[in-house]
C-alpha cells in the first residue's frame, strides 16, 4: 500500500514538563514526588479570550491552547514583509489566518473532561435536581474538537475517538486515511487526557497505579505493580506538504488488540516495519512506553534485548506519566528528536550512539491489551 | 474507482423491538416505544416520557446469551445483543475469516452502572470490579471479545452523530483496503447522568416528541443499540448471501457555531448532506426519502429543515423523523436510523413522522405522516446531527449488481 | 581510478533568467517564463504558449562578443553563454591545466537557421543562403562552444531527445571515472523553432493553457528553450585547486523503456529501471532522497508512467515537483537545466513548486509540492529526464558535507 506522507508541521504540547514553548526542546527536566503528574499550565489568557475561558474547564483550555500553539508553530517564519496574524484570541484575523485551509480536526481522548463528569456525579449524588448545563456539555467527549472548530470557524471533517490507549492512535489513523483519500491537505490531530484527585483515588482501587507517591525520575526503581498517572494535551498540525516548519513525517500507525500468543510482538513489529520497507536494524531509535508497572514493563525488556538491542532506546513516561493518550507525548518527543537530531540525556534508556537519526518507532502497550506502533521518518 | 461498500447484516435493539423482525413489525403498525421509565431510577421518571428498552438487565443478560453478566454495564449488554444479531444476520460465522473491524460509538459508556456506584468508588472497595466499566472503550472491547473481532477496533464519540460516524469510518477503512468487513454502529443506555444533563439544557419535551411540528418542545430520550455489517462487494459475494443495501454516500461537517445549537441556516447540515451526495455524484433529485435527524427541538428542526430546502430546492424528497418511534437514541441514533432507512429500501416503504399535527409554517415541505407502502425507494438519506455541531449524512442505495 | 564526481561550476540561460542568479530569483518568486511566441511569425501565435529566452538573437550575439548573425545559430549562442558562466563559476583560469573535455547535447541543432534556408530553397533550388545551412548539424554548436571556451581535447555531442543533456552529464562522469579526463564541461542547449513547435503539435501533446504536470486535467507540454552546463571535476582537481564544490554527482542510471517511439510504457518500466540504477550506484536508500525534480512534462502519458514508477520505488514518495512549469520543456537542454535547478535546491535548502497544479491525478496517491519551501536541509536530490524513444535517465546530486 503506497504511503502518502503525513508531515508533522507544528506541535503544541502541554505536559508535566516545560514543553509549551515549541522553540525549546526539554531545556530542563522537572522532578516530582507525587501521586500523579499534573501538567504545567501555560498562561491560558494569552491564548483564549478571558470571558470564554472563565466558562471552560481545564481540559478544554488545555485542548484549545495546545491546538493554537500547534497552528502557530506550523506558520512559516515571515519572509520580509509577510503579515503574521497575532495569536490574540477572538480577532477575526486570527480566526481567518489560523483556521484557513484546515481540512480536519480530530481528537483522541480516553476519558474526556473528568472534572466536569465528576462535578455532575457529585451533584447527582448530593441529590441536586436542576443543574447548570455547562458541565454536561463539557463532559461530552467531542466538546474539545467542537470548541476548537468554533474558535477556528472550521466547517470541515470533525471527529473524536475515545478508546483508551487507542484513542490518539485512532485519530492518527483517521488522519492518515484522510491524506490518502485526498480528502485533506491539512489536519489538526490531538491526544488529550487529564487526571484529577478523585479519579486517581477511584482508579487506584482498580489497581492501575502505585499505592503511594513516587519520584518520577526514579520510576523504574520501585519494581512494584501499578504505574505513575499523568496527563497532557498534544496537538499536531499535519499536512500533505512539507514546509520549512516540518519536524518529521508520520509514516504509519498500527493498533493491536490482545495480541495472540502465537504471534509475539517482535514478529508483529517486524511485519509492520517490512510493510513500510524497513527492517528492525533500520530503526535508529525506539521510544518505549515503560511506566514502572512491574507486571507489564517486561514486555519492553523483551524487545530491548531482542530485535532492538542495537537501537537507541528511549523512554518518556517518567516525564509525563501514564494516561490513555500519552503517545501524544511520545510523538512530540520522536518528532523533536528527528528535527534536532539529538536524543536528550533525560530520555535515554540505553546509551548507544546513533550517528544519523532517520527512523523512529514508538511502541506502547497498556496492560498487555492495547498495543500500538507509530513509525516516524526524518524529512 | 473506489470499492463499493455494501450492507450484509443488520442488528437492532430498541424500545420498539428486540431485533430486526420485531422492529419491522412495530413500524408497520406505527407502534411507538415511548412511554414511562420502568427500570431506571430517575427523579424525572414521572416528569418526561422516555423510550426505554422494555427489559431489565437480567432479561438483557438472557437475550445476550451470557451465563454471567458480572462486570457488564447495560450499555455493553445492549451493544452485545445488537452486534451479535448483525453478525449472525450476515452469517459471518459460517464463512472463512477476513480482516474485520469493530467500530462502535457511545457517549455515556458504562455510566449506567458507574453512576449508581460512584459513592462506593470513592468510599469503599465493594464495587471495584465496575471501575473499569466506566470509559467508552469497555463496551466495545466486551463486544470484540465476545464476537472474536480483533483486526481493528476503536470507539467513537461525537454525541448524536456518533454511530453514523462509526459507519462512515467503517466504509473508509474498507475503501482504503485496510479492512474487508466492518461491524459499525453504536450503543447507548439511559442514565440519570444524561437525563439530568439534557434536562439542564431544558430540551426535554414533557410529551412524546413532535418533530417538525409548530408546537414541538424538545427531545424524547431513548436507548438501544444498532449495528450494520459492512463489506466490500467481493467479500459480500462469498457464501451466497443477500446484500441489503449499498452505502453509496457519506459526508461529515462541523457546524462550528455553538456547543449545543445549530446555526439557523443549518450550515453544517447543508455541508454534510452536500458532501454525502458529492461522494458518488448523486444528484439531489435522485434522493427518494430523507430520514431526518428531526429531534423535535425548536432549533434542530428549523435548521435542518432550512438546510434541506436550500439543498433540494424545488424537488424536496419525502421527509420524516422516526424519533417518535424510537426516541432519541443519542450515540445509537445514527445506526438505528440507518437500519430503519434500509428497511424502507428493502420493503419499499416510507415511514411516517408520528405525532405531527401542525406542520411548521417556516418550512415549505410537509413531512410524511402516514406509512406509505408499495413505493419505489432507491436512495435514502439518513441524517444525524450532534451536539458540538458534528453533522453526518449517510446515503443508502438499493443494491444492484 | 577516480571515484567521486564533483560539480564545481554551473551556468544556465533559460526562459526564467539569463544566468544562475536571475534564474534563482525567478524560482524563488514563482515567476514562470511561459508566455506568447515572439521569436518568429507562426500560425500558432496566440494559441500555443512557449517558454522563450527573453533575448533576441542580436542581444545573445552581443553577450558573446560576436557580431555575425549567420555564423552562430540561436542554439549555439545559448550554449556559449551558459557554458561560459559554468566555466567562470568553476574558477577555471587555464583550461589546459587539466585534461578537459566538452560534452554538449542538442536536438534542434542549427534548425533555427535551416528552416529559414529551406523555405527559400524549396521555392527555388538555387535560392537559400548556404551560410544558413552549414550550421545545421548537432556537432556545429558543440564545436563553436569548445572553441569559445578554449577546449581542445575530447569534444562530442549527444542527442537522445529529452534526456540528452542528462546523458552528457553521465557520459562526462564516466569519462572522469575511467581516468580519461580530469574535467568535463557537460550539458546541453536547444532553441525554440517552427520545426519543433509544429512537430510536437502534430503529436497533439502541447497544452494550450501551458503545462500542468501531475494534474488530473493536464493536456500536454510547453516547449521551452535554453542551455545549461555543469563543470564536473575529479577529486584530484578539487583537492589540488582547493575548490569548494557545489555538490557531488553520487549516482546516475540510464535505461530504455523499449515500448514505443513516443510513448512511455504504462508501468513506467524504463523510468523504474533508470531510477533504480541511479539509487544503486549512489548506495542510497529510497528514503534518503529529500526531493525529486521529476521529468513531469505535463503529458497524460509521461506523468502517469513516471508517477507509477515513483510509487513503485518510493514508499513514501519524497516531495517532488516539475520545474517545467517555470522553464518549459527545454528538450535537449532540459536534463542540464534541471540539474542546475536541483543543485540550487541543495545549495539554498529550498524546494520549488509545481506551478499551475490544482487537481490530483485519479490514478496516483501522490501530489507535487505546490508552494515554495525554505530552510530545509536537502541532502540528496534525484532528477529525472525521460526522452522520446524511451531513453530514460536519472541523476542524483548530493550535498557536500
Amino acid at each position: 500500500m503506497i504511503r502518502v506522507p503525513a508531515y508533522i508541521n507544528g506541535i503544541g504540547l502541554i505536559s508535566p514538563q516545560q514543553t509549551a514553548d515549541p522553540s525549546l526542546f526539554l531545556p530542563e527536566v522537572m522532578e516530582y514526588t507525587t501521586d500523579f503528574l499534573t501538567s504545567v499550565d501555560p498562561n491560558y489568557k494569552a491564548f483564549i479570550d478571558p470571558l470564554a475561558a472563565r466558562r471552560m474547564s481545564r481540559l478544554i483550555k488545555m485542548g484549545i491552547t495546545a491546538a493554537k500553539i500547534a497552528l502557530q508553530d506550523a506558520t512559516p517564519k515571515p519572509h520580509e514583509g509577510d503579515f503574521l496574524p497575532s495569536l490574540a484570541s477572538g480577532s477575526e484575523a486570527t480566526r481567518e489566518g489560523l483556521g484557513v485551509g484546515l481540512d480536519a480536526i480530530i481528537t483522541g481522548t480516553g476519558l474526556g473532561s473528568v472534572e466536569d463528569t465528576e462535578k455532575i456525579l457529585g451533584r447527582m449524588t448530593a441529590g441536586e435536581q436542576l443543574m447548570n448545563p455547562t458541565p454536561f456539555i463539557q463532559s461530552t467527549y467531542n466538546t474539545i474538537s467542537s470548541q476548537i472548530a468554533i474558535i477556528l470557524q472550521c466547517h470541515n471533517y470533525n471527529s473524536t475517538y475515545v478508546h483508551r490507549s487507542f484513542s490518539f492512535e485512532s485519530a492518527l489513523q483517521d488522519a492518515l486515511l484522510q491524506f490518502e483519500e485526498g480528502a485533506a491537505a491539512t489536519a489538526l490531530i490531538g491526544g488529550i487526557d487529564e487526571m484529577t484527585e478523585n479519579h486517581l483515588k477511584i482508579t487506584r482501587r482498580a489497581g492501575h497505579w502505585k499505592m503511594g507517591p513516587v519520584n518520577n525520575l526514579n520510576l523504574l526503581s520501585y519494581q512494584t505493580p501499578g504505574a505513575l498517572a499523568g496527563e497532557g494535551s498534544a496537538y499536531f498540525l499535519m499536512a500533505s506538504q512539507i514546509t520549512s516548519t516540518t519536524y518529521a513525517s508520520l509514516l504509519d500507525v498500527q493498533t493491536i488488540y490482545k495480541p495472540e500468543e502465537s504471534l509475539p510482538m517482535d514478529e508483529v513489529i517486524t511485519r509492520f516495519l517490512s510493510d513500510n520497507g524497513l527492517s528492525p536494524d533500520q530503526v535508529d531509535a525506539v521510544i518505549l512506553g515503560y511506566n514502572g508497572d512491574i507486571r507489564y514493563d517486561f514486555l519492553y525488556d523483551r524487545l530491548g534485548s531482542g530485535i532492538f538491542r542495537e537501537a537507541q532506546q528511549v523512554w518518556y513516561k517518567h516525564l509525563c506519566g501514564e494516561y490513555y493518550t500519552s503517545t501524544g507525548f511520545a510523538l512530540w518527543l520522536g518528532a523533536n528528536i528527528l528535527k534536532h537530531q539529538v536524543i536528550p540525556v533525560a530520555v535515554r534508556f540505553n546509551n548507544l550512539n546513533a550517528d544519523r537519526l532517520q527512523h523512529i518507532l514508538v511502541y506502547n502497550q497498556d496492560r498487555n491489551i492495547n498495543h500500538s506502533l507509530l513509525l516516524l521518518s526524518r524529512k | 474507482m473506489a470499492r463499493r461498500v455494501v450492507v450484509t447484516g443488520i442488528g437492532i435493539l430498541s424500545s420498539i423491538g428486540r431485533n430486526l423482525p420485531e422492529t419491522l413489525e412495530s413500524v408497520l403498525r406505527s407502534r411507538s416505544g415511548i412511554g414511562k421509565l420502568r427500570y431506571l431510577n430517575s427523579p424525572h421518571q414521572n416528569e418526561f416520557p422516555f423510550a426505554e428498552v422494555p427489559f431489565p438487565n437480567t432479561a438483557l443478560t438472557e437475550l445476550a446469551q451470557l451465563s454471567d453478566s458480572e462486570g457488564y454495564s447495560r450499555n455493553a449488554l445492549l451493544g452485545l445483543i445488537a452486534a451479535t444479531e448483525a453478525l449472525q444476520h450476515a452469517r459471518l460465522h459460517e464463512l472463512p475469516p477476513l480482516r474485520t473491524g469493530l467500530l462502535s460509538a457511545t457517549t455515556v459508556g458504562g455510566m449506567d452502572t458507574c453512576e449508581r456506584y460512584y459513592n462506593d468508588f470513592l468510599t469503599n472497595d465493594s464495587k471495584n470490579i465496575y471501575i473499569d466499566v466506566y470509559d467508552c472503550a469497555d463496551s466495545t472491547e466486551k463486544i470484540a471479545d465476545h464476537l472474536s473481532i480483533r483486526d481493528y477496533i476503536t470507539t467513537l464519540s461525537t454525541a448524536c452523530s456518533s454511530a453514523a460516524n462509526a459507519i462512515l469510518l467503517g466504509a473508509r477503512l474498507i475503501r482504503s483496503g485496510r479492512l474487508d468487513r466492518a461491524v459499525a454502529g453504536g450503543t447507548e443506555a439511559l442514565t440519570s447522568f444524561h437525563i439530568n444533563g439534557f434536562n439542564s439544557l431544558k430540551i426535554l419535551d414533557k410529551v412524546p416528541c413532535r418533530p417538525f411540528d409548530v408546537n414541538r418542545n424538545g427531545i424524547t430520550l431513548g436507548e438501544g443499540a444498532a449495528y450494520l455489517i459492512l463489506e466490500t462487494e467481493e467479500a459480500a459475494h462469498a457464501g451466497d448471501r443477500p446484500i441489503f443495501a449499498e452505502l453509496s454516500g457519506f459526508g461529515n461537517a462541523c457546524e462550528a457555531f455553538h456547543q449545543t445549537a445549530s446555526a439557523p441556516d443549518g450550515k453544517g447540515a447543508y455541508l454534510a448532506m452536500e458532501r454525502a451526495l458529492k461522494l458518488n455524484g448523486t444528484k439531489p433529485s435522485e434522493i427518494d426519502y430523507i430520514n431526518a435527524h428531526g429531534t423535535g427541538t425548536d432549533n434542530n428542526d428549523l435548521a435542518e429543515g432550512a438546510a434541506i430546502e436550500r439543498l433540494f430546492g424545488e424537488k424536496i424528497p419525502l421527509v420524516s423523523s422516526t424519533k417518535p418511534f424510537t426516541g432519541h437514541m443519542t450515540s445509537a441514533a445514527g445506526s438505528a436510523e440507518a437500519v430503519l432507512s434500509i428497511l424502507c429500501l428493502i420493503h419499499r416503504m416510507v415511514l411516517p413522522n408520528l405525532n405531527l399535527e401542525t406542520p411548521m409554517p417556516e418550512l415549505k415541505f410537509k413531512p410524511v405522516t402516514e406509512l406509505i407502502r408499495d413505493v419505489d425507494v432507491n436512495l435514502v438519506m439518513s441524517n444525524s446531527f450532534g451536539f458540538g455541531g458534528n453533522d453526518t449524512s449517510l446515503i443508502f442505495k438499493k443494491y444492484n449488481r | 581510478m577516480p571515484k567521486r564526481i564533483y560539480i564545481t561550476g554551473i551556468g544556465i540561460i533559460s526562459a526564467i533568467g539569463d544566468n544562475v542568479s536571475s534564474v534563482f530569483s525567478s524560482l524563488e518568486t514563482c515567476k514562470s517564463g511561459i508566455g506568447e511566441i515572439t521569436l518568429f511569425p507562426t500560425l500558432h501565435q496566440g494559441i500555443l504558449p512557449v517558454a522563450e529566452v527573453k533575448l533576441t538573437k542580436d542581444q545573445l550575439l552581443a553577450m558573446t562578443g560576436n557580431s555575425d548573425s549567420c555564423e552562430f545559430t540561436r542554439t549555439t549562442l545559448l550554449g556559449m553563454i551558459a557554458a561560459r558562466e559554468a566555466v567562470e563559476s568553476a574558477g577555471i583560469g587555464d583550461m589546459t591545466t587539466w585534461h578537459s573535455g566538452l560534452l554538449s547535447a542538442t536536438t534542434v541543432g542549427g534548425m533555427d537557421r535551416s528552416e529559414v534556408f529551406y523555405g527559400e530553397f524549396l521555392e527555388n533550388p538555387s535560392h537559400g543562403r548556404l551560410r544558413n545551412i552549414v550550421n545545421h548539424d548537432c556537432g556545429d554548436s558543440t564545436e563553436r562552444i569548445a572553441s569559445f571556451l578554449g577546449i581542445n581535447g575530447l569534444v562530442s555531442t549527444l542527442s537522445t531527445a529529452c534526456s540528452s543533456s542528462a546523458n552528457s552529464i553521465m557520459f562526462g562522469a564516466d569519462l572522469i571515472r575511467s581516468g580519461k579526463l580530469d574535467r568535463v564541461v557537460a550539458g546541453g542547449t536547444d532553441s525554440v523553432t517552427r520545426f519543433t513547435l509544429n512537430g510536437f503539435n502534430t503529436l497533439m501533446i502541447l497544452d494550450k493553457r501551458g503545462c500542468h504536470p501531475f494534474d488530473e486535467h493536464r493536456a500536454g507540454l510547453t516547449l521551452g528553450e535554453g542551455a545549461a552546463f555543469l563543470v564536473l571535476e575529479s577529486e584530484k582537481v578539487v583537492e589540488k585547486e582547493g575548490k569548494k564544490p557545489l555538490a557531488e554527482l553520487t549516482g546516475y542510471g540510464n535505461a530504455n523503456d523499449a515500448y514505443h517511439q513516443t510513448a512511455s510504457s504504462p508501468e513506467g518500466k524504463g523510468a523504474f529501471l533508470a531510477m533504480t540504477k541511479a539509487l544503486e550506484m549512489s548506495g542510497l536508500y529510497p528514503g534518503d532522497i529529500d526531493y525529486i525534480n521529476v521529468h513531469g512534462t505535463g503529458t497524460e502519458n509521461n506523468d502517469l508512467s513516471e508517477g507509477i514508477a515513483l510509487e513503485r520505488i518510493f514508499n513514501p514518495v519524497p516531495p517532488f515537483s516539475s520545474t517545467k512549469t517555470y522553464t518549459g520543456h527545454a528538450l535537449g537542454a532540459a536534463g542540464a537545466v534541471e540539474a542546475v535547478i536541483s543543485i540550487l535546491s541543495i545549495k539554498h535548502g529550498m524546494m520549488f513548486p509545481d506551478l499551475n497544479w490544482s487537481t490530483p491525478m485519479k490514478e496516483l496517491k501522490i501530489r507535487p509540492v505546490t508552494n515554495i519551501v525554505r530552510d530545509l536541509s536537502i541532502r540528496h536530490v534525484l532528477s529525472n529526464s525521460f526522452g522520446f524513444g524511451g531513453n530514460n535517465s536519472t541523476l542524483i546530486f548530493s550535498k557536500i558535507n
